[in-house]
């Protein structure tokens, strides 16, 4: 018998105390133990990004961390970024700008790009960056955005709708 | 008619499922959570194939933590065998999973354990001894000892073979000739979402949830297998996280799920790890397909022979026609097209995105390319001056043919100014390359019902079984009712997924939108001429009418809807039959791709610079979800051309790279900003509503318009796809 730990944390602001399987991830705690099912498991081996959540202000991919892991962490998913039915501006923004086809992979797009958004304020550098400026805003977008994976082929519509939002905010 | 909504068709109406999509609320198969307490599904694959289990061992794992069962061929219930009856087909026939002893192909399911977690189906899992005793193989149609055979049928096309003229004469009578053999690698459709099912029994009859394309046929599918009435059976399929032909049918999570279901007495949930996908759900196989090609001095096109060979896999008949675009692109005398098959002990093989096309224009688009270069003629001219004026194979007359006003549109948006001398093009350490191609892809009408529900209080609701794998078919099929009911667009509900509704066409081969949308105009019309009677009954005069709030409007009044509608709601059916636009003209959608590349010049990188398509798909349906559909074909073609191939063990028979940091699908910042523009069109001859196919048509001539860029960047054609940097290295200039 495996033995259950127990475990605090904070999802979309509510505390959370549950006994739970150490093997268990984030994704599936999230999905299976909160039955917050925003969160998608595209691959389970973080490689496409669709169950993208924030942790403590960073995006992580869901699946590769243990949720016994996250003992008073602060995290939030898809369902946690619309207040009631008043959309977020990214959420908006990537319904005005079809950034999603199936939707699949869109709570780990939106997740993602929330955080990123974060980053690009932050002046955080990425790969494409010069050493002391961010490249051009739609570049640093597309590499920013390249762990998020999306079949349908919806990117040039996900860099748009991000861009909006960031350029909103600059 | 009511201002607002007399012409919603065609606008860019934002998608009616986006807020559900954008915040978490759209419920995927996997998402659904049943009333009872649902049991977890693990699939234990067969690590070696074909063969026989001389001994599976499950004691361990049923002894595990949470374990409820382990199923085996020793203790599944019985069910009909594979394949039967042969003649129902792939979609409908017995999809027997864990039957007996035979193993079929490497990770051919060979014990499903269910537990009350995912953690402990899992665990549990790893816990089971299997030994196979492998018999010989085949697992590559291009090894020389194999049985190459021709197919019953082909996806998607009349004729297996087809000739017309004489190629032998016209080919050995052409001034200038190709002759080469290109190979396209196996490929997956890798939708985001790995194939799920939820299945659940109450008495003899089975509810599935279920990731799945096209319903109806997965009822019978369902039937074939566990032996029971179609009528016991529901699908339930309300959001699909994309399919690009991998769900077009049932697949071995649902059988697992209903077999696990039954034997449990619970709902069992079996959704397939990212792995099982590329072995328990489809795939594209890999092709060799030899092309000859022969022109005048001119450049007129006088001989084509396209011979496709592939894998089928064994006992699921299913041969794909990648010869398919050159019996239509271009006129020439001579004709000739083949498919062959090698029956292969593989997982399935089966349709993919634009089967036939996303690899045949590859290829085709590929040595025209090479002929119109060797007979000097720019490619954007050697395409128009061979343009069809009938349908090449069959003679038949072309419904709206639109090719050459496809490529000169695409041309003149792209700004092509002719072509260089390969390599001659270089911006510092990049060589820079332009290359074109034709797209067509075949346009289907299939029949479809649907039934429109009016209430009194003026709500509207669209029903059918229908899917939306993306596509945009909740959004589509509102603004057909909107418009031809003259309702407002947020009085509408639709209702897909569900096989309690009428049957449709469902998600394929582009035949959706047209299929499903004429049958809701269908109904959506007979809706109106229903309520114009029964105001005529009331002795008012209604040509024309329209629907807002709870009111009906006529000849400038307007008219409580429950004096109209019987006991709070009017029902109509409508349909679509295909047999009605049978008018002997060949139909296709077409386009034309441009695109500049750049290849780094020490290391061979390949880059896409540009991307532009010019498409004719008759009248669009919704301008923005249809320019999404477009791009994403266009970037599952930059897939085609440089990224995707699934590589098989040929000495095991087992894919190698069943993951996505192996097998690469375009990744955002693969893909630059994308241009397409969509030709003004109504095509009357092919349903009502004047659209033609418009999810696959994308795909079509995006990898040969890379691949020909590729090779104007730098001199170097390759004939295997995708095309990689070691392919280039060779080639490059030193220095």
């Amino acid at each position: 018998m495996h033995a259950m730990h127990p475990l605090r944390i904070t999802v979309n602001g509510q505390e959370h105390r549950a006994d739970i399987d150490p093997r268990r991830s984030l994704l599936d705690f999230a999905r299976d133990s909160l039955n917050l099912t925003g969160p998608k498991k595209g691959c389970d081996h973080g490689q496409c990004g669709a169950c993208t959540m924030i942790v403590n202000g960073r995006r992580i991919n869901s699946c590769l961390s243990l949720a016994v892991s996250h003992e008073g962490d602060e995290v939030t998913t898809i369902e946690g970024l619309a207040e009631g039915s008043d959309l977020s501006a990214l959420q908006r923004a990537f319904v005005e700008h079809d950034a999603f086809q199936c939707g699949f992979c869109t709570p780990g797009q939106i997740c993602s790009a929330t955080a990123l958004l974060d980053e690009l304020k932050e002046g955080l550098p990425s790969v494409v960056s010069s050493p002391d400026k961010l490249a051009e805003m739609d570049e640093e977008i597309r590499e920013r955005m390249s762990g998020n994976l999306c079949r349908c082929g919806a990117y040039n519509n996900i860099v748009a709708a991000i861009s909006s939002v960031a350029g909103d905010k600059s | 008619m009511n201002e607002m909504t007399n012409k919603i068709i065609g606008t860019p109406l934002d998608r009616v499922d986006g807020p559900a999509k954008v915040t978490g609320q759209a419920t995927y198969t996997a998402d659904y959570r049943p009333t009872g307490k649902t049991a977890e599904g693990f699939i234990v694959e067969a690590a070696a194939a074909p063969g026989k289990i001389r001994k599976i061992d499950t004691q361990a794992a049923e002894a595990s933590d949470g374990v409820i069962a382990v199923l085996t061929h020793h203790n599944a219930p019985k069910q009909n065998p594979y394949g039967t009856p042969e003649e129902a087909g792939r979609f409908t026939q017995s999809h027997a999973m864990l039957e007996s002893d035979h193993v079929r192909h490497v990770g051919d399911p060979v014990a499903l354990v269910i537990a009350e977690t995912l953690e402990q189906a899992r665990h549990a899992a790893k816990l089971v001894r299997v030994e196979v005793e492998t018999s010989e193989g085949t697992f590559d149609q291009f090894a020389a000892d194999v049985e190459i055979a021709k197919p019953d049928s082909l996806d998607g096309a009349d004729e297996v073979d087809t000739s017309t003229g004489d190629f032998e004469k016209e080919f050995a009578a052409s001034d200038v000739t190709v002759e080469a053999s290109y190979f396209t690698g196996a490929q997956h459709s890798a939708a985001m979402e790995p194939h799920a099912t939820v299945a659940e029994w109450d008495g003899d009859e089975l509810t599935v949830h279920m990731a799945i394309q096209i319903v109806a046929p997965g009822l019978k599918a369902f039937a074939n297998t566990l032996g029971i009435e179609a009528d016991k059976v529901r699908i339930l399929s309300p959001f699909v996280g994309g399919g690009f032909g991998s769900k077009l049918g049932v697949h071995n999570d649902a059988i697992l799920a209903a077999l696990g279901a039954k034997v449990t007495g619970r709902p069992v949930r079996v959704v397939q790890t990212r792995r099982n996908v590329f072995s328990n759900a489809p795939h594209r196989s890999k092709h060799r397909q030899d092309l000859k090609i022969g022109a005048d001095a001119s450049g007129k096109l006088k001989a084509i022979s396209h011979d496709s060979l592939a894998a089928m896999a064994r006992n699921y008949p299913f041969a794909e026609a990648p010869a398919s675009p050159t019996r239509a692109s271009y006129f020439a005398p001579a004709i000739k097209t083949t498919h062959r098959v090698v029956e292969a002990d593989i997982p399935r093989v089966d349709s993919m995105r634009a089967p036939g096309e996303a690899i045949g224009t590859l290829t085709f688009e590929t040595a025209i390319d090479e002929i119109a270069e060797q007979c000097g003629i720019d490619p954007v001219e050697f395409r128009l001056q061979n343009d069809a004026d009938r349908d090449p194979n069959s003679g038949a007359p072309l419904a709206d043919r639109r090719l050459s006003e496809c490529i000169r549109e695409g041309a003149k948006k792209f700004g092509w100014d002719g072509r260089v001398t390969p390599g001659r093009r270089r911006e510092g350490n990049k060589l820079i390359g332009r290359g074109m191609a034709s797209a067509i892809r075949p346009n289907f009408l299939v029949p479809a019902e649907a039934e429109v529900v009016l209430s009194a209080n003026g709500q509207l609701r669209v029903r059918l079984d229908m899917t939306d794998i993306g596509t945009g078919t909740y959004t589509i099929l509102t603004q057909v009712a909107a418009e031809t009911l003259a309702i407002p667009v947020d009085q509408i509900t639709v209702e897909l997924g569900d096989s309690h509704f009428p049957a449709s066409s469902g998600s394929g081969g582009s035949f959706g939108a047209a299929s499903c949308g004429s049958a809701v105009f269908d109904a959506c019309g007979k809706l109106s001429k229903l309520l114009q009677q029964r105001l005529s009954g009331k002795g008012i005069a209604a040509n024309a009418i329209s629907v807002e709030g709870d009111r009906v409007r006529a000849g400038g009044n307007d008219y409580a809807l429950a004096d109209l509608v019987d006991d709070g709601a009017l029902t109509v059916k409508g349909a679509v039959d295909p047999s009605e636009f049978d008018h002997g003209e060949e139909e296709y959608s077409y386009g034309a791709l441009f695109s500049e590349v750049e290849v780094d010049v020490d290391s061979g990188e390949i880059r896409v610079r540009r991307l532009l398509g010019a498409f004719d798909a008759g009248r669009i349906l919704n301008e923005k979800t249809a320019r999404s559909q477009l791009m994403g074909g266009m970037i599952f073609g930059i897939g085609g051309a440089l990224l995707e191939e699934s590589t098989m063990d040929t000495r095991y028979g087992s894919f190698m790279n069943r993951d996505f940091a192996e097998y690469h699908i375009a990744v955002n910042r693969d893909v630059p900003e994308l241009e397409v523009h969509m030709l003004e069109g109504f095509s009357e001859k092919s349903n009502p509503l004047g659209s033609k196919g418009i999810g696959e048509l994308g795909i079509c001539g995006t990898g040969p318009a890379i691949a020909n860029a590729i090779y104007e960047a730098t001199g170097c054609r390759v004939r295997k796809f995708p095309i990689h940097m070691e392919d280039l290295l060779q080639h490059l200039p030193q220095g």
